[in-house]
């Protein structure tokens, strides 16, 4: 941490001493945009970077900023400390609405929304009396900051860049949080996301509201640096130029918005004098290279410029200060022999194709079920309508007596029921300690706020002393800080068991777990299997590797073409005639 | 759009049948325009996953290459076909060298990518002082614009054609920026208006209409139709469907992906450019008018979710009838009505199709 610290010191420090020194003016000025554009940028990073959305849109909410900004402290004379508040209220329902519409349905139509909304407003700015039309306001009166004027570029220079060191570092927080592991689990998908509990059209809306509230400080902050304001600078391709920015710089960093920000202001300044020349007549020739420019970092680099910084620096392991933290509080477990989850008479259809047919069963407390069957019998999707990601077309699932069949897969998690998946779903970017802490999602209670200003610790430490507790069952304490992404198969399996038991399940539902494990590993998977029983918990166990599952389950469930075969001891189903026809063929 | 007649002069004028008649004939011509380039987004979008933003800048390069060509002069555009192919070209060999593909074949597949822009540019430079007949002169346009569809799906997408669709979407926006400012090199800021293909007027009481509009409404109605058969009868149309349905089964059924994904941007080009052919007499087109245009058949294409080409189509001739009312009652707010209409479709196929999940 020494050296990252050291650096952001040494770069604030450098900050504090630049207007004090010989400076030219114009490069106050250049400091004085990028800081502008880096509150934009840090905005697309938390949205694109971290969640995987993106927005054409957010030039358009420096706009509703800077617009608030000029019009209430020019027409109604308003202090500029009330109008930041204002704008940001009003840029958070603009942008709370936009959310709303577009984030329950695929991620592209997000930015799709914000293109049109980005047109309009810059036509509609345009065309407002009130506003000054195209010419915009103008004689917007310089911030007064206890009494200093911050009339010239130097003295706005503090104040902006306090503004955007803050916001880094609220942001930077907040990735390192409850919160911020939500946010990194929509990326690649809902449904894994939802399972461990995250609301993932709230936590999209969140990244996309917060995103909008960075770019209306940026607009105040732009409104009372250049003291005018009209609708160029909150048009479309400006919008474009902060997404460049981003992806140049590095969208899954912070200070890659920060570099990304600094190159582009730059560089644009440089090409603005440069191409005109040398392709003689003028205009925006800038965006050729631009253009191009975005394709190649996106083909060759798409990690942008600060993922080379990164990969120089060294990596840093969190530090373990959750030793103490007090241990989470967890759910009452059924009595031992009560029946857990009844799945009574489900059916799926897909169009014509029935995937699973009119199935019952029960998983009863201290128990483990094995589902088996041949390919495509309908195992998974069985899984799938009890965790609700499927809802099912008939039938009822029970869990704890419950009614759970047409609840969304959170609420089911909510309930209880904690679950791996075929195909390993994790966040190969994050620690493993941090993949299994995302498991821990609904035993924590923290938000936004309190991740930046990092009154979330305690509660933080409790979660991640939960994380190491269940990775230390499943013994993976000792990868606990690789990257989950670094992990071989068999141990991302384990990773996905060891989160499903952060929620703190009373039903474990447990897909393929032994598939690319080692024999050490199952023998070992298998003793902490038998050892969660023995506490009291349920397990549902769909598995290829017969000498696991007959070693390990009380009870069988053999499917076959989505209807159940038949259920028994597992020496009740290795002696059924019917279960070798289903995997073997009929002998004639 | 295009007409500049009704504009804000006529704001108080009370709407009559005949101004109703004038304005929904305006607004269907730009209608099946925007039909056109609704149903490229769709077809690109379907097969490739790119969002493609830039599909309007075919239509401002196929408008402004035909108004250099009738000026007598070398269209940039000639000289971009020229370098993209030579890149192209060059990776290709480059790529051959690192597989240890044989010199000769490396070198024949680069002849092949060279081949048609060096005749496109020879035959250019031989009419363009010749002020051939109009009608030639629109072919030569479209043997410029639409082999650039393919050579940009080759040199900006391909290599990322298994990136999610928010890469592919911010890989167009840097296209976008590129074309549009190659488009200011090529073309100047000044704007174009081409001559009108056939000067003929149809009366028919209070209402006009013109032989340009007659024109716009055929060929639109004819690519329709052509595009139907295609899909429906022709092999690689099919195969185009397959990929559209599933990539990795049409891959597996001996069907090239990047083939797939070349020649629908190449029908993209296609259908841009001639859209820009048609509308240019229509209206002045500058180096940067295309991108409008073209996000106005991107909003018609939202209407059918970026899936349905008949919901694309009528899409668009609500957008070119909503656009010509508009522009008729609040002439200055137009874009503004425009494009905040997505957002009510947006909220409708929210509601309608629920939650659509992505899994990348």
């Amino acid at each position: 941490m020494n050296l990252r610290r050291n650096t952001l010191i040494a770069f604030v420090v450098l900050l504090a001493l630049l207007p004090q020194l010989p400076v030219p003016e114009f490069w106050i000025t250049q400091g004085n945009y990028i800081g502008l554009y880096t509150l934009v940028a840090i905005g697309l990073v938390l949205l694109t970077g971290v969640a995987g959305l993106t927005s054409f849109g957010q030039a358009a909410f420096v706009g509703l900023g800077a617009y608030t900004a000029a019009y209430l402290t020019l027409s109604h004379g308003v202090s500029p400390w009330l109008t930041v508040w204002i704008g940001l209220a009003f840029t958070g329902s603009v942008a709370l609405v936009l959310g709303w519409i577009t984030l329950r349905m695929s991620g592209h139509y997000l930015p799709l929304a914000t293109i049109a909304w980005g047109l309009s407003l810059y036509y509609l700015l345009g065309n407002i009396q009130a506003l000054g039309k195209y010419d915009g306001l103008l004689g917007i009166p310089a911030l007064n900051f206890f009494g200093l004027t911050l009339n010239t570029g130097r003295s706005f220079f503090y104040l902006l860049w306090a503004v955007v060191v803050l916001a880094a570092i609220a942001i930077i927080h907040l990735l390192d949080s409850r919160t911020g592991r939500a946010l990194r689990a929509v990326k690649g998908g809902t449904t894994m996301a939802e399972a461990m509990g995250v609301n993932t059209f709230q936590i999209k809306v969140t990244a996309f509201v917060l995103a909008a509230l960075l770019a209306s400080v940026s607009g105040w902050l732009f409104a009372h640096f250049q003291r005018t304001v009209n609708p160029s600078p909150f048009g479309l391709n400006i919008s474009i130029e902060y997404l460049f920015m981003a992806v140049i710089g590095g969208v899954g960093h912070v200070w890659g918005a920060l570099v990304g920000a600094g190159v582009v202001q730059i560089l644009k300044d440089q090409l603005q004098v440069l191409l005109p020349k040398l392709l003689g007549g003028s205009g925006n020739y800038e965006v050729i290279v631009f253009g191009v420019l975005l394709i190649v970092v996106l083909q060759y680099a798409r990690d942008g410029i600060w993922a080379f910084v990164e990969a120089r620096l060294p990596r840093v392991q969190r530090k373990n200060d959750w030793a103490a933290a007090p241990a989470l509080p967890e759910r009452p477990r059924p009595s031992h022999g009560s029946v857990v989850l009844d799945v009574n008479q489900v059916r799926k259809e897909f169009g014509g194709l029935v995937a699973v047919n009119d199935v019952s069963f029960q998983v009863r407390a201290g128990e483990i079920m094995g589902l088996i069957g041949p390919n495509g019998a309908g195992k998974s999707t069985t899984f799938n309508l009890v965790t609700g990601v499927l809802p099912a077309t008939r039938g009822a699932v029970r869990l704890l007596g419950e009614r759970i069949d047409s609840l969304a897969s959170r609420e089911i998690a909510r309930r209880g029921v904690s679950r791996t998946f075929q195909h390993v779903k994790m966040i190969a970017g994050m620690t493993v300690l941090e993949n299994v802490a995302l498991g821990a999602h609904l035993r924590g209670t923290s938000g936004v706020a309190a991740a930046m200003l990092r009154t979330d610790r305690a509660q933080e430490r409790q979660l991640l002393k939960e994380a190491e507790k269940q990775l230390r069952r499943i013994g993976m304490a000792e990868q606990m800080h690789e990257l989950a992404g670094n992990l071989a198969l068999g141990p991302q399996r384990l990773m996905e068991i060891a989160r499903a038991l952060c929620a703190d399940p009373t039903l474990l539902l447990l897909d393929e777990p032994a598939a690319g494990l080692r024999l050490k590993e199952k023998q070992g998977l298998a003793d902490v299997l038998r050892q969660l029983r023995g506490e009291g918990l349920s397990i549902l166990l769909v598995e290829h590797d017969m000498d696991l599952v007959m070693g390990l389950v009380d009870r069988i469930v053999v499917m076959e073409f989505g209807t159940k075969l038949i259920e028994g001891t597992p020496e009740q189903v290795q002696a059924s005639p019917v279960v070798r026809a289903a995997y073997l063929g009929t002998e004639h | 759009m295009f007409r500049a007649g009704l504009r804000t002069t006529f704001g108080l004028i009370v709407m009559d049948l005949s101004i109703a008649s004038i304005l929904m004939l305006d607004g269907a011509t730009n209608g099946a325009i925007y039909a056109l380039l609704g149903l490229a987004t769709v077809l690109v979008f379907a097969i490739t996953r790119v969002i493609f933003l830039p599909q309007g800048e075919f239509v401002a390069y196929g408008a402004l290459t035909l108004a250099l060509l009738q000026l007598g002069k070398v269209p940039g555009t000639v000289y971009l076909l020229l370098a993209l192919a030579l890149l192209a070209a060059v990776l290709e060999v480059m790529a051959a060298a690192k597989r240890g593909v044989p010199a000769q074949v490396a070198l024949l597949r680069a002849g092949r990518l060279l081949a048609w822009p060096v005749a496109v540019w020879a035959v250019a430079h031989w009419a363009a002082p010749l002020k051939l007949p109009l009608f030639l002169q629109c072919l030569l346009t479209l043997a410029i614009v639409t082999p650039l569809g393919p050579l940009v799906y080759r040199l900006a997408y391909e290599k990322l054609a298994d990136a999610t669709v928010l890469v592919l979407l911010i890989v167009s926006v840097g296209v976008h920026f590129a074309l549009t400012g190659l488009g200011l090199l090529f073309f100047g800021a000044e704007g174009f208006r081409n001559p009108s293909f056939w000067d003929a007027r149809f009366s028919a009481g209070a209402l006009m209409l013109s032989g340009q509009a007659v024109i716009i409404f055929m060929v639109s109605i004819a690519l329709m139709l052509g595009l139907y058969l295609f899909f429906e009868r022709t092999l690689r149309g099919k195969a185009l469907r397959a990929t559209a349905v599933n990539r990795l089964g049409a891959r597996l059924m001996g069907i090239s992906t990047s083939g797939a994904g070349r020649l629908s941007f190449g029908l993209a080009a296609f259908m841009g450019a001639l859209s820009g052919l048609l509308i240019g007499p229509t209206t002045t087109l500058f180096y940067d008018s295309g991108f409008l245009i073209g996000l106005k058949g991107f909003v018609a294409a939202i209407f059918g979710g970026l899936a349905s080409y008949p919901a694309a189509a009528l899409g668009a001739l609500f957008v070119g009838l909503l656009e010509s009312f508009s522009s008729f009652y609040a002439s200055a707010f137009k874009e503004v009505i425009v494009f905040t209409l997505i957002l009510p479709v947006l909220l409708w196929r929210s509601f309608q199709h629920g939650h659509h999940d992505e899994e990348e």
